[in-house]
């Protein structure tokens, strides 16, 4: 088994007060200290230059192999198949839709790209950028669960299209993608598939041969291996215009001289994330954990997780709590050392509210009272334990000097 | 961008100790009943402001003594962010023993300003100096059910930029009086704009009436169009200096002089010239001609002719003419 307890071992040596409760793993992850130890070698050891050579850079070599083993394991890949790495997930997303701007559309004749309304920005502000570029894009919009039906691929796909990129899964609900319907719809159609599959490694079975993928990006990070390392499935056969010139790493595919320990790191993190045990102990202890923390929190009155329970991620709720803004209610659990997230505008650095909720409606209270909370394996029983108590304590105090929850006089009209 | 924007910071970091301690423990939060009101001799003041929705809303309570106008008694209830939270309390406690007429003079400023720990140092992060807006809006709102008049009638004048209240007369101003062109330019003399942004264009945190665009656009084709006006005025008076002239006036001016000192001569020598374009080189007018006819070989034409045709102009019209043949 992969867990580690020394972390919640810890707390019981500090005792519960102390207790820190890291819910947030869709923003990042902590590195496991497995994927960390075999990172070390490489720094002050084994620092030599893989291109090189001599012993100090081909002796990087057998880790580096197994490394790409364990990447090319962990989402099926075929040898004939590249997985070149990158520096995260923003470059692979990059560089799928810039590289088929180029091939197809700049030097050949289509011109329509196919997304959803909720991907990540690294999809959509590319997107925004290849539509000042004069490229047609169409953005699908979510259903009510905050996902999309296959057939509204289908029906957008035109004589001109040369990709269509849909997430695995949602960063903010968790929610899945007919992956593998779509695939099947783009293969039939003889058009590009990507999948952005960041937030599905090690959650779900990634799989690039059930469900036809062309290409998929991932992010080393947000599977409990190190930031600013991540990875791009490319099919065999396909062209894909490189973004960084310079070098002939990576089969010429991508310059630059690899991060050997960050390359391993993610390469054992593939490993640790998605044997069938780990994704088992996902789907059944941090499911149970999950469902138990959401169950907590839905025994308040007035609280409804945000797309529905069905089909998604086993770490990830989305819970809206009337009259209990996100941002106060992070405040609130930070004061306690529980870190979570929201999609609220109030707590983003530009006011705007995250693209997700604004499918939701951005005018609805949803879009102002949604609490997401990530969690992962290294999550205890101890933990959710306090979190739910923290939960509880500050929904009650911030319901209490809540608008929503106030005192209205006889002869007062509301305007709230 | 610069090293510090470089990474980031947290926008709690940039809360001040009171917003915090405000946040976490509000010391004016609560409500005032009937009952209690009535155990002070008060009239109840309750009023709504924002909405769930918007992702804001506030409601003060206020306990008004109706000889004095006196507020006893002063509490809030807020949805809202830490800022959110952090305003209205502070704007429950600035309301405090004040007279209805002097609480409605408090505005966001004076929320913002009392909840810094040292007067240099803003207490929130721009964009949530918004959040202190509602805190202002809702004492008016209050203020006006008691006094039985439209809040309206509280803000003599039009707010295009409420969380730094630039007025719209104010921003109109400054853009004629110091010839502004970018809406960075009105930022930088005015801060509207500076914090929620929500003024500056459509499509912002918050719909407004006016917007920073729209304001500076039409004030540019007001100034221009005042320009045009003031020149016609001043031909039509004959009082029109030359340097004050529209293109158009100068070149109208400049081929009136011609004809009659100039090419009345040259056409005597089979003879004649066109004015090609007319540059503004300050502090000179550039003047290119071309010669035509007779005069477009002589040797005369970029000596003696040439000096006769621009001292005739300096003299009649602007000493700064200067004649280039092409």
């Amino acid at each position: 088994m992969l867990i580690i307890i020394s972390k919640s071992d810890n707390y019981y040596r500090l005792g519960i007060e102390n207790m820190e409760v890291y819910l947030d793993n869709n923003a990042t992850t902590m590195v496991d200290p497995k994927v960390y130890d075999a990172m070390k070698p490489f720094f002050c050891d084994m620092y030599g230059n893989p291109n090189s050579l001599h012993k100090f850079g081909a002796g990087t070599h057998p880790k580096m192999v197994e490394a790409l083993n364990y990447l090319y394991e962990g989402i099926n890949a075929a040898d004939e198949d590249d997985i070149i790495i990158t520096a995260n997930a923003t470059e692979s997303n990059n560089w799928v839709l810039k590289g088929v701007w180029i091939d197809l559309i700049l030097n050949g004749n289509k011109n329509h790209i196919i997304t959803t309304e909720v991907e990540h920005p690294t999809i959509t502000a590319t997107c925004k950028f290849l539509e000042d570029q004069g490229v047609s894009v169409t953005y699908l919009g979510v259903n009510d669960e905050g996902t999309i039906d296959a057939s509204s691929v289908r029906n957008a796909i035109r004589e001109d299209t040369a990709l269509v990129s849909v997430m695995w899964a949602n960063n903010e609900t968790g929610k899945l993608f007919p992956i593998k319907e779509i695939g099947q719809i783009c293969k039939d159609n003889n058009v590009l598939f990507h999948s952005d599959a960041t937030q599905a490694i090690g959650k779900v079975i990634v799989d690039v041969q059930d469900t036809n993928m062309d290409f998929i990006s991932f992010s080393a990070h947000k599977f409990h291996g190190p930031k600013g390392v991540g990875g791009l499935f490319i099919r065999a056969g396909i062209e894909l215009t490189r973004l960084m010139h310079g070098g002939e790493q990576m089969g010429g595919r991508r310059a630059g001289t690899v991060d050997v320990a960050s390359m391993i790191g993610m390469g054992l993190a593939m490993k640790l994330a998605t044997t069938p045990e780990a994704i088992a102990y996902e789907n059944d202890h941090v499911r149970r954990l999950r469902d138990k923390l959401e169950a907590a929190i839905l025994e308040l009155p007035e609280t409804i997780v945000i797309g529905g329970k069905d089909n998604r991620t086993p770490n990830t709720t989305l819970i809206s709590i009337r009259g209990v803004e996100g941002e106060s209610m992070l405040w609130d659990l930070n004061q306690q050392s529980i870190g979570a997230s929201t999609g609220s505008a109030c707590a983003s650095e530009d006011l705007e509210a995250n693209p997700v909720m604004n499918a939701f409606g951005s005018d609805s209270e949803l879009a102002h009272t949604g609490v997401r909370f990530s969690l992962s394996r290294f999550n205890t029983d101890e933990e959710i334990d306090f979190a739910i108590k923290t939960i509880v304590n500050a929904v009650n105090r911030l319901r209490t000097i809540s608008s929503s929850y106030a005192y209205t006089p006889k002869h007062h009209a509301s305007e709230l | 961008m610069a090293k510090n924007n470089l990474i980031s910071g947290s926008i709690w970091d940039e809360y001040s100790n009171q917003v915090v301690r405000r946040m976490d423990d509000p010391l004016h939060q609560g409500e005032i009943t009937e009952e209690q009101a009535d155990s002070l001799g008060a009239k109840l003041v309750v009023a709504d402001f924002g909405a769930e929705s918007c992702g804001d809303a506030v409601r003060l309570y206020w306990a008004v003594n109706e000889d004095t106008n006196e507020i006893l008694s002063s509490k809030f209830k807020s949805f809202g962010c830490g800022t959110a939270i952090a305003s209205s309390d502070v704007m429950a406690e600035l309301c405090i023993g004040k007279k209805v007429e002097d609480a409605v003079k408090i505005t966001n400023i004076d929320v913002e300003l009392a909840l810094r720990d040292d007067p240099d140092t803003p207490a929130v992060p721009p964009q949530k100096m918004h959040c202190s807006v509602m805190a202002y809006d809702v004492i008016k709102k209050a203020a006006a059910s008691y006094m039985n008049v439209d809040m309206e009638s509280f803000e003599a004048e039009i707010m295009v930029c409420e969380c730094a209240r630039v007025s719209l007369s104010t921003i109109q101003e400054v853009i004629k009086i110091n010839d502004l062109t970018t809406v960075a330019q009105i930022t930088d003399y005015t801060k509207a704009g500076a914090f929620c942004k929500s003024c500056i264009k459509p499509g912002g945190h918050e719909d407004r009436e006016y917007y920073l665009v729209d304001i500076l656009a039409q004030t540019r084709t007001e100034i221009e169009e005042q320009k045009m006006r003031d020149a016609a005025d001043l031909s039509a008076k004959d009082e029109l200096t030359f340097d004050k002239m529209t293109m158009i006036q100068k070149l109208k001016h400049i081929e009136g002089v011609l004809d009659v000192d100039v090419r009345p001569m040259l056409i005597m020598d089979g003879g004649n010239m066109e004015i090609i374009d007319i540059k503004e080189n300050m502090p000179h007018y550039d003047l290119y001609i071309r010669y035509l006819g007779a005069c477009s070989g002589c040797a005369s034409g970029s000596t003696g002719t040439l000096y006769g045709i621009e001292s005739i102009l300096q003299q009649k019209i602007d000493e700064n003419i200067r004649v280039l043949p092409i």
